[in-house]
């Protein structure tokens, strides 16, 4: 039976299981490690220990999310072989360096400060340890940079030729890097990151608020998360925004499976719910706004907008994925922006830290980001199919000569892996939540072994080693 | 467009930065993934604590030569990885799954009370398993890969056997000596005395490994037999074995004399000749016996492109990896602190 097993689906869905589970971490340490310079830097700025003592704690949860990073990141990067090793063969030549330089400008800079960040504390004098916390939140965001600039250039490929052998070469490296979507996807995603870690950050805040512990530590937590709702949020909006009318311009196919819409009109209306029926061809019982559609569009109400059924079957992505999963992501934006508003209104009235229902809502609000950024990337990638390469290479051709089973047992095997590995992050996380900023008191692990000075102590001393 | 191709041996050059990597990768990780095989016959749990500590502050750049060379075989030779990825997709997952396992492990295991057992034993059976899945791999490699057209054309357990099985044992032994004489080198006590132990009862092993496959490899294939046993060819190969020697008695005496450096850094040149003498045995086959590293060359352009920022960045990356080393010189202790 499991001869009968098809491997295209069952890598990609292999695929698409591993890289979900990936982009969990690195869209919150991408945030976080930017915002435990900006603590590090009001630290050494004001000397209060306070942001010292929130740096301490987060740091540790940094270190947690980011190994689970790294350890389901190196997967990532056997996959390309392993699952898609035509595509890999064929495209080699254009995305392989763009891997390769992410490797050497990004992930060999945040392994190695990582460890002076987090060992580093009585080794180098305050200045150098800032520095580290520096390099390694550039590092992540140079990674972001090269990761999404591959992924871009497989959604709006430029700047290559195809060889009679079918391979591709490339023709020129600022088109292949710069390719028109990746601009919009880099600063989405890394506003999105942003915004995820905001999000968490809140929470835990809020979380203490309600439970009045660490109320000083909480109320840094909560300020500054709330600054990034108030600002941020409305600017995602307006990326968003221009990423989907960028999105129009390179694969309408895709806008027309968020929006739902089959027939090409003018003036079409904004479907908020539906139930897309791929086979129908219809989305049905939809509530709409009439007209915004295209408003939103073509920024004319009565635009043209261009319905699924311009394309063949065959080339149309499959709808209700991306029709919903777009839904999950823009509402939550907007729970993001009202959070925001809400916020700035509690503060006009000086209660941003009393009223008990936000320290709720914004413990409510914690996975927020998550979703949407999986939500997000289930739009842009489900969005892409059939093809892999758009427009050049499909999915179904890419796949390696690898048979159903292994496939199978291998999938089975990381969903058991990767849950027993997220479960017990999770759980460590919650306990380190648990503990709190100040908790060092504690005997500090099994055996009871002094406990580490605080850096406050620290920060006149030079770098003495222990032992 | 810059190309390069016609001016510099492209292929050549990168075959040699790819194989640096993956040296550096096996000597690197080599260590760390020794010191989890190792793990739990420490003789405390203070030890084990010290043991953890020695490596935590090192294993993800150390990691990071794999993504290298992974990345890199993608980069260079496309139709290489997209040969051997698939040929080995059991064991490169087994290898990814001992990984995760024993990655998380550092961070789990400082954050764990009750379930403390747990991440050590993640930590141990994910070291060994990443270090014999990378053992059967090249025990696999070395016996030949098929394939047809551009891809790969043989089985999906064509990498297991008896052969295989008995690199993947040299290797967790090797990376064993490895962890036992960095133990050494970092750590004193209880700790540095066990270590000593280990180090010379795998010592044994390791030398028996090593002659059984170097006796194998030419017997097995007899392009390689000519290669190393021809005339001009024998003189000047006959180096090799004969350093690897004298690094075998310099770790022996070193181990009873009591030196705490030298033993790591022979370990290391062990490491360094059996290298040396399987890629001279390789030597052009990067699919072996199917494609050579030219053949699976990717395009001038590629190559170029990412040489320009190989030659300015890798030095920098070897300078601040070399940096954190200097940073965490010295004893470790029990404690980790942040
Ligand atoms: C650098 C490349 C890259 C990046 C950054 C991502 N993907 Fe992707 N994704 C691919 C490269 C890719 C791919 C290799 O191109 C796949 C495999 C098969 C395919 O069609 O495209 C793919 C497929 C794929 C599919 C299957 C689509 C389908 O079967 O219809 C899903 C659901 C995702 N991805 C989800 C994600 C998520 C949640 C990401 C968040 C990080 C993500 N992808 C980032
Ligand atoms: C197919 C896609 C991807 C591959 C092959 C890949 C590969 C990797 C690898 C190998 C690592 C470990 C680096 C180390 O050893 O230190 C890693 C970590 C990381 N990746 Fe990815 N990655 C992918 C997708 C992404 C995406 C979409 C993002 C963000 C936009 C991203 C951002 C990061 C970051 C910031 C890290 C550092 C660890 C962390 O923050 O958790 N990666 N990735
Ligand atoms: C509120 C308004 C938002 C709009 C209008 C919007 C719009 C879009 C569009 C059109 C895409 C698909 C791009 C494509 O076709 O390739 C997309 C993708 C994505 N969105 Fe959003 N988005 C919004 C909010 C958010 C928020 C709040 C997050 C996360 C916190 C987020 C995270 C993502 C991610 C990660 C992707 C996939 C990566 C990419 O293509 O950039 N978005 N978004």
């Amino acid at each position: 039976m499991l001869d009968k097993l098809d491997p295209v689906l069952l890598g990609r869905i292999q695929f698409a299981f591993t890289i979900s589970f990936h982009i969990i971490f690195p869209s919150f340490t991408i945030g976080l490690a930017s915002w435990l310079a900006m603590l590090e830097w009001r630290w050494l700025r004001t000397k209060d220990v306070v942001y010292a003592e929130t740096y301490r704690m987060w740091v540790k949860i940094f270190a947690v999310t980011f190994g689970m990073g790294v350890v389901s990141g190196v997967v990532m990067s056997f996959q390309f072989g392993t699952n898609w090793s035509v595509f890999a063969d064929k495209a080699g030549n254009v995305l392989g360096p763009l891997l390769g330089y992410e490797v050497l400008t990004a992930f060999f800079l945040e392994a190695s400060f990582l460890g002076v960040m987090l060992f580093g504390w009585n080794r180098v004098s305050p200045v150098m340890h800032f520095a580290s916390t520096i390099i390694v939140a550039a590092g992540t965001l140079i990674s972001a940079f090269w990761i999404l600039s591959a992924n871009s250039w497989m959604q709006t490929p430029r700047g290559f030729l195809q060889g009679a052998d079918g391979m591709l070469y490339p023709a020129d490296w600022l088109e292949v890097i710069f390719n028109p979507s990746f601009p919009y996807r880099f600063i989405h995603m890394v506003v999105a990151a942003y915004l995820t870690a905001a999000f968490v950050v809140a929470g835990v805040g809020g979380f203490y608020l309600l439970r009045k512990r660490h109320v000083s530590h909480a109320r840094v937590m909560l300020g500054m998360a709330m600054i990034m709702a108030v600002f941020v949020a409305p600017m995602q909006l307006l990326i968003g925004d221009a990423h989907g009318l960028n999105t129009l311009k390179h694969q309408p196919v895709k806008v027309a499976a968020m929006e739902g819409l089959w027939e090409t009109r003018e003036g079409a209306p904004l479907k908020l719910f539906g139930l897309p029926d791929q086979v129908g061809e219809t989305t049905r019982h939809p509530i709409e706004i009439p007209k915004m559609s295209s408003l939103i569009l073509t920024h004319d109400p009565n635009g043209l907008v261009r319905g699924l059924k311009e394309w063949p079957r065959e080339e149309r992505p499959p709808v209700a994925w991306v029709f919903w999963t777009f839904r999950f992501m823009v509402g939550i934006g907007m729970l993001m922006i009202l959070t925001g508003i809400m916020a700035l209104v509690l503060h006009l009235k000086k209660r941003l830290f009393d009223a008990r229902w936000f320290q709720c809502w914004c413990m409510a609000m914690t996975p927020a980001g998550f979703i949407a950024v999986l939500a997000g990337w289930f739009v842009t990638e489900v969005g892409r199919q059939p093809y892999m390469i758009y427009g050049v290479m499909k999915t179904a051709e890419s796949v390696s000569p690898v048979p159903g089973a292994p496939v199978a047992v291998s999938l089975g095997t990381f969903l058991l892996v990767y849950g027993c590995v997220f479960g017990a992050g999770v759980h460590y996380i919650l306990k380190l939540i648990r503990k709190g900023p100040e908790s060092d008191e504690e005997p500090y692990g099994s055996h009871g072994l002094r406990k580490p000075p605080v850096i406050a102590e620290w920060a006149g001393e030079e770098g003495g080693r222990h032992v | 467009m810059f190309n390069f191709e016609n001016f510099i041996d492209l292929p050549l050059i990168w075959y040699g930065l790819i194989g640096t990597a993956l040296l550096l990768y096996v000597l690197l990780d080599g260590f760390d993934l020794g010191v989890g095989i190792l793990f739990p016959f420490a003789p405390s749990e203070q030890c084990r604590d010290r043991m953890m500590s020695s490596i935590a502050p090192f294993w993800d750049g150390n990691e990071t030569w794999l993504v290298l060379s992974g990345g890199g075989l993608f980069a260079a030779f496309p139709l290489a990885y997209a040969i051997l990825m698939p040929a080995f997709y059991i064991p490169v997952i087994l290898m990814l799954l001992g990984l995760i396992f024993r990655g998380v492990a550092f961070e789990f295991r400082f954050k764990a009370m009750r379930s403390r057992r747990i991440w050590d034993y993640a930590f141990h059976f994910g070291s060994l398993a990443a270090a014999f899945m990378q053992g059967m791999v090249l025990g696999a490699l070395v016996q030949g890969v098929k394939v047809d057209g551009r891809s790969f054309a043989g089985g999906v357990f064509d990498w297991v056997n008896a052969y295989s099985v008995m690199v993947g044992m040299a290797l967790v032994f090797g990376y064993a000596l490895l962890g036992a004489t960095w133990l050494v080198m970092k750590t004193d006590g209880i700790t540095q005395e066990w270590a000593r132990r280990c180090a010379s009862y795998v010592l044994g092993y390791i030398g028996l490994f090593l002659v059984i496959v170097s006796i194998s490899m030419p017997m097995m294939h007899s392009h390689i037999r000519s290669l190393w046993f021809s005339m001009p060819n024998l003189y000047l190969l006959l180096p090799i074995p004969l350093c690897s020697l004298a690094f075998f008695v310099m770790i022996w005496r070193d181990l009873y004399t009591g030196r705490e450096y030298r033993p790591f850094l022979m370990s290391l040149g062990v490491f360094f000749t059996a290298y040396l003498g399987l890629g001279i045995s390789l030597w052009p086959w990067l699919v072996p016996f199917e494609v050579t590293f030219r053949q699976a060359a990717a395009a001038g352009p590629s190559q170029s492109l990412l040489l320009v920022g190989t030659a300015v960045l890798l030095p920098v990356v070897l300078a601040y990896t070399g940096f954190c080393y200097y940073l965490f010189r010295g004893k470790s202790s029990h404690e980790t602190v942040y």
